[in-house]
């Protein structure tokens, strides 16, 4: 029972973790149908960036003056690569990013070299702040999971309730009538391009002292994030949010507990096989559930994408 | 293939037009003529492995193209039927009884027949739509195959792959392909046949259908076509020609692992393909071979080599979203209408003095880079075959100035280049 | 067009690779490891260690063979298998005959095979293959070659010695073995199983576990089921970053026995733990520079971290690499024909500047030398790892570790 709850909140943080990176993304994708492969990278720039920051002044002022940098960053990627490239069309957008990400993993390592960070946590919240059983949950944890819904929270706001929201949304699926209502539809993309690139930046600030700050960081969050957004539904920040945290607890139980395939194909009714070592599919028959936890995912997209391509809380087909 | 001049790939509607169903023959003789002669001119091996590299990523690269430029499909992973076809090419390597009595040269027709079954069976429920759908798909079954490597290990091998010995099949006329030369022919002949087949595809109805349905779909269903079964036939093709190509892979090195198969492979086939151009049938092999020689070649010569490669990448898409290809087309009306030596000389005036300012601008990161990471007391580093002391001032006053004069130089003349240019593409005129 | 692109293009390969055969002269050894990439910080340190060990140990001191060099020619194989095999061919062109690899076994796996291949059918220009540091039990035993020599000690090896150190702990009752899903990972595993039974039958090994290599996230919740099982300590043969997410976890989620380790020390590793690793982390390794042995291995050491202040010799068995090598070659009297050098190689007993007597078997090219168990601490640090001031201090030490281990190799001799 302990172990249920401890994993519920682990999940939780790995999912609103992943939130934080699939709201931008879900925003920038719906808006202008850019798949963005550097959004992880503007994570990892978040991470260097606070790391800098944080050795001269201190964690919090990182937290504060690093996803603003990143932001800028990504405005400018917006303004002056991104919109040049846009009228070739999506493909080209698309190998625009993928060049990007490469070479913003390049340029980390020319700075910072290629070892790993002496990014940590910061004094004040490195303790336990309360234990279930034996497990301690770090007060860290705690700080992530409420930035985190202070952000979505925020942002929900923003989109609903203000005039910038309003137009944002409209932007999303109307961009035309929008520009021909006499808004700025190009400012709307950098500032949303902006903001959404931001978030990343955030998410790298705060993940990077618990998931360690090195130039893979980016690669290893690989394509998990529009996977993410393609469950939850493009441009549905609900969708976001149910998605990240459906992830987050889906990986997370499924490493939590040994499931093998065999106890599985032995329920419903289908007998272990002699000579296992001998069959063809012994190695489907030893499949245990921490194995194929990362890309259950993959599964849970396919299946939807197949059956509900709109995804959880999608209005439209993309 | 030099007939398609009006193509545009930055218009969707232009992208890739079918031509007639004839075949010029020329450009395919020079091209076998090519592929004989050039192990005369690089004897050594390593230039003939790095070759067979090439020629593996040319057949994967056009094989991929059927996809993106010629069907408008977008596919994150295109890697595993390669790899798929390749590890099967290397279970029958290892099943010494059968592949004693086989040839070695017709195994990469096995390598195809599997990627093509593994193509049908994704196939059959990814190409029922294109766009975002399709490419989503292919991306989960990409990680899916992929994460399969090393958890099925009976047919993947694990983390180190599963290897085998190509000497062990019948000897074909006598030749047991023992040195990377025999191998080099081998690969070669199954070049020219692949590119052969797939550019007579492309002219196939099957494969004109494709550029209808890439650009419009609905009107392709209203002419009777189900675009979803075009979309099948042309994927289960892609696949047949990327499992040759896997299995090409099989033969050159004689061992298949988990690289072969991840998303990391099939983004990289993308980049190849876009930087060759996806416009033009010729594209991917382009880009297959300015590729190979970045990532073999000049990972010798700089440890900064992907820097290179990915400012390679920005540029190609901001400024030439056509690809190499596309530069290369676009000079095609000039020449036609004889007014291409117009060009030379403010090429020449503009393009060697932007080259000088690039290099020194590569210069310049390269003594940065090296004034950061080398050890303490070794400033002495070797650039364009000088050797300098990277701790002084002189050799960065002057890479600094190279870059600023050939910069500068391809600034000021730019203007008369983009004239010339105007005047070399406008019918009639002075000449 | 096509026809003018090819031939620009293969005209600059031949000058490229012209250019670099054109010197020639010093005896070269290919570095092939990962120079660019995730694993890259890994494989240039090990790169810095070559070279320094080349200078220090043959060059000022005159060279071999009456004044010839050792020079360390780098290529960057990306932890690629295919990108290994290219680079293996570019490196025999140029008239290398040795070949240096160590990180992955995977890659050593492929390299061994095709070194294996590329000598039977070219009898002429044979090289022999230095496995530095890819320790699957595998390369000395079912997959041996005459070409083939191991500097390092096997995953079996290590694992006994480290066994012997958990098994002297009364206070141990219950072990966690978690480690990378491949080769490596499967070996580690299934020797602690091994020596843990026959050492100490009443030790529970409460999980035994392979999580996916290089891909893991957060590992949280592995953590969680290791303090859920109720361990006593944890045994893992991770690296890399694979090794720091899962003892930063482990650390922070409240588990408090110790943590047996593979490579838990330099590269930043040691840095990223700092503090919370303090007597926790255990290390199995062949090399000790805590407490330094001798005043020639301390000025070795200055002397490296004078030409590379941030760097660490985290490898020592390099230097055993290339003092060994330099005496086989001085033994064989040439460096061209390998098969003399191979021939000397086997059986050398050599003593290593780190202190120690080291012996290349010659029934499966397994180098035996003294293993040690270190633990990472800030206190009678001689030499610190990643500028830190926390090292790895030897607290035990297994004389001539595995001497007499059983070996499946049936090794084919020219």
């Amino acid at each position: 029972m302990d172990l249920i709850l401890v994993n519920l909140i682990d999940g939780l943080v790995t999912g609103l973790l992943l939130f934080m990176l699939s709201a931008g993304l879900t925003l920038i994708f719906s808006m202008m149908g850019v798949l963005n492969f550097a959004h992880a990278s503007f994570y990892m720039l978040g991470a260097y960036f606070a790391y800098q920051i944080s050795i001269a002044l201190g964690f919090w002022m990182g937290l504060l003056i690093a996803p603003l940098i990143v932001g800028v960053i990504g405005a400018g990627v917006e303004r002056y690569g991104l919109r040049r490239v846009h009228q070739y069309g999506h493909v080209p957008e698309l190998i625009f990013t993928f060049g990007l990400a490469l070479l913003i993993e390049e340029m980390v390592q020319f700075i910072w070299g290629k070892n790993t960070m002496p990014y940590s946590v910061p004094e004040v919240l490195n303790f336990t702040a309360f234990s279930v059983g034996a497990n301690s949950i770090p007060a860290y944890k705690i700080f992530m999971i409420f930035t985190s819904v202070a952000i979505f929270i925020g942002l929900l706001f923003v989109l609903n309730k203000t005039r910038v929201g309003m137009i944002i949304q409209a932007a999303l699926s109307y961009p035309r009538t929008v520009e021909a209502l006499g808004h700025n539809v190009p400012l709307i993309f950098m500032g949303v391009f902006g903001v959404g690139t931001a978030l990343a930046g955030v998410a790298g600030v705060i993940a990077g002292p618990v998931l360690s700050t090195f130039p893979g960081m980016a690669f290893v969050l690989g394509s998990i994030v529009f996977v993410t957004i393609v469950i939850g539904g493009l441009g549905s920040l609900w969708g976001a949010l149910v998605a990240s945290l459906l992830i987050g607890w889906i990986t997370t139980f499924a490493k939590s507990y040994n499931i093998q395939m065999s106890d599985i194909l032995n329920g419903v009714g289908i007998a272990t096989p002699e000579n296992l070592s001998d069959s063809v599919l012994r190695d489907l028959w030893t499949v245990t559930s921490p194995q194929i936890a990362d890309i259950l995912p993959y599964i849970l997209m396919v299946l939807i994408l197949i059956f509900r391509p709109a995804g959880l809380f999608g209005k439209r087909e993309s | 293939m030099n007939d398609e001049l009006t193509t545009d790939p930055s218009k969707p509607s232009q992208r890739m037009r079918a031509g007639s169903l004839h075949l010029t023959l020329t450009p395919w003789v020079v091209a076998a003529f090519l592929l004989i002669v050039l192990p005369f001119v690089f004897t050594n091996n390593s230039a003939i492995t790095i070759m067979n590299q090439m020629w593996i990523t040319v057949i994967f690269a056009l094989a991929y193209n059927m996809l993106l430029g010629q069907g408008g499909m977008l596919s994150f992973g295109h890697a595993v039927y390669a790899g798929v076809g390749g590890f099967a090419c290397m279970h029958i390597m290892n099943m010494s009884d059968f592949f004693a009595s086989f040839p070695l040269p017709v195994l990469p027709l096995f390598g195809g027949l599997f990627g093509m079954g593994l193509a049908m069976i994704v196939g059959s429920f990814s190409t029922r739509s294109a766009g975002t759908v399709f490419a989503m798909i292919s991306l989960g079954v990409g990680e899916l195959i992929a994460a399969c490597s090393v958890i099925i290990v009976a047919f993947f091998g694990g983390e180190e792959g599963i290897s085998g010995d190509r000497t062990y099949a019948m000897p074909f006329f006598g030749n047991e392909f023992l040195q990377p030369i025999d191998v080099y022919y081998l690969t070669s002949f199954w070049v020219l046949l692949s590119a052969a087949l797939m550019y007579l595809w492309s002219r196939t109805p099957v494969g004109r259908m494709a550029n209808a349905v890439r650009d419009n779909p609905e009107r392709a269903e209203f002419l009777g076509y189900s675009s979803r079964w075009v979309r099948f036939y042309s994927f289960v093709a892609s696949g047949f020609f990327a499992g040759v190509a896997g299995g090409l892979f099989g033969i050159n090195y004689e061992i298949l692992t988990e690289e072969n198969l991840n998303t990391a492979s099939s983004g990289v086939i993308l980049l190849v393909t876009f930087l060759g151009g996806v416009g033009f049938f010729f594209g991917p092999i382009i880009g297959a071979i300015v590729f190979t020689l970045l990532q073999t070649v000049l990972s010798l010569q700089t440890e900064l080599w992907a820097f290179y490669v990915g400012a390679l990448f920005l540029a190609t898409v901001m400024f030439f979203p056509g690809g190499l290809a596309g530069v290369l087309m676009m000079h095609v009306p000039a020449i036609k209408m004889g007014k291409a030596g117009g060009l030379v000389v403010p090429y020449i005036k503009t393009l060697l003095p932007a080259l000088i300012g690039i290099l020194g601008l590569s210069a310049l990161v390269e003594m940065t880079f090296h004034y950061r990471h080398a050890a303490t007391g070794d400033n002495e580093m070797t650039l364009f075959w000088t050797t300098f002391d990277s701790h002084a001032i002189l050799p960065w006053v002057i890479a600094g100035v190279i870059t600023a004069v050939g910069l500068g130089i391809a600034r000021v003349t730019a203007p008369a280049l983009k004239e010339a240019w105007s005047e070399a593409n406008s019918a009639g005129g002075k000449l | 067009m096509k026809k003018f692109t090819k031939l620009g293009a293969v005209s600059a390969l031949s000058l490229i690779i012209g250019a670099s055969t054109a010197f020639a002269e010093n005896i070269k050894i290919a570095f092939i490891d990962p120079l660019s990439g995730p694993f890259a910080s890994t494989g240039t340190n090990g790169l810095h260690q070559f070279e320094f060990a080349a200078d220090y140990m043959i060059n000022d001191k005159g060279g071999v063979l009456g004044g010839t060099n050792f020079e360390i020619v780098a290529f960057d194989n990306k932890i690629s298998p295919k990108e290994s095999l290219i680079q293996l061919q570019v490196a025999i062109d140029q008239g290398i005959r040795y070949i240096a690899q160590g990180n992955s076994s995977g890659v050593a796996n492929a390299l061994t095979e095709a070194i294996k291949k590329h000598n039977k059918r070219n009898p002429d220009d044979r090289v022999l293959f230095l496995n530095y540091a890819a320790v699957d039990p595998a390369l000395t035993n079912d997959k041996c070659n005459f070409w083939h020599f191991r500097f390092d000690a096997n995953a079996d090896i290590k694992m006994d010695a480290l066994t012997d150190v958990i098994a002297a702990d009364e206070g141990i009752k219950k072990v966690y073995v978690i480690g990378q899903d491949y080769s490596f990972g499967k070996a580690v595993s299934a020797a602690a199983n091994k020596f843990l039974g026959e050492k100490r039958a009443d030790i529970e090994i409460v999980g035994d576990e392979l999580h996916p290599i290089g891909k893991v996230k957060d590992f949280t919740p592995y953590a969680r089921k290791i303090v859920a099982s109720g361990a006593d300590a944890v045994v893992t043969g991770n690296w890399g970053a694979d090794m720091l997410g899962l003892g930063k976890s482990v650390i922070e989620n409240g588990f408090e026995g110790p943590i047996y380790t593979y490579y838990a020390a330099g590269s930043g590793i040691t840095g990223a733990f700092g503090a919370s690793g303090k007597d926790r982390i255990r290390l199995i390794s062949q090399g000790d520079v805590n407490p330094i042995n001798s005043d020639e291995a301390r000025a070795t050491y200055d002397a490296f971290r004078a030409k590379y202040p941030e760097g660490n010799i985290d490898q020592s068995r390099i230097f055993n690499v290339i003092g060994m090598l330099g005496e086989a070659i001085t033994a064989a009297g040439t460096a061209d024909d390998v098969i003399p050098v191979a021939k000397a190689l086997e059986g050398m007993k050599y003593q290593s500047i780190w202190g120690g007597e080291v012996f290349m078997r010659p029934q499966d090219h397994q180098l035996i030398q003294d293993m040690h168990v270190g633990v990472h601490t800030d206190e009678n640090i001689d030499f610190d790892y990643d500028n830190s001031g926390y090292g790895v201090y030897t607290e035990s030490t297994v004389k001539m570790a595995s001497m007499d281990s059983a070996t499946t190799c049936k090794m084919k001799r020219p």
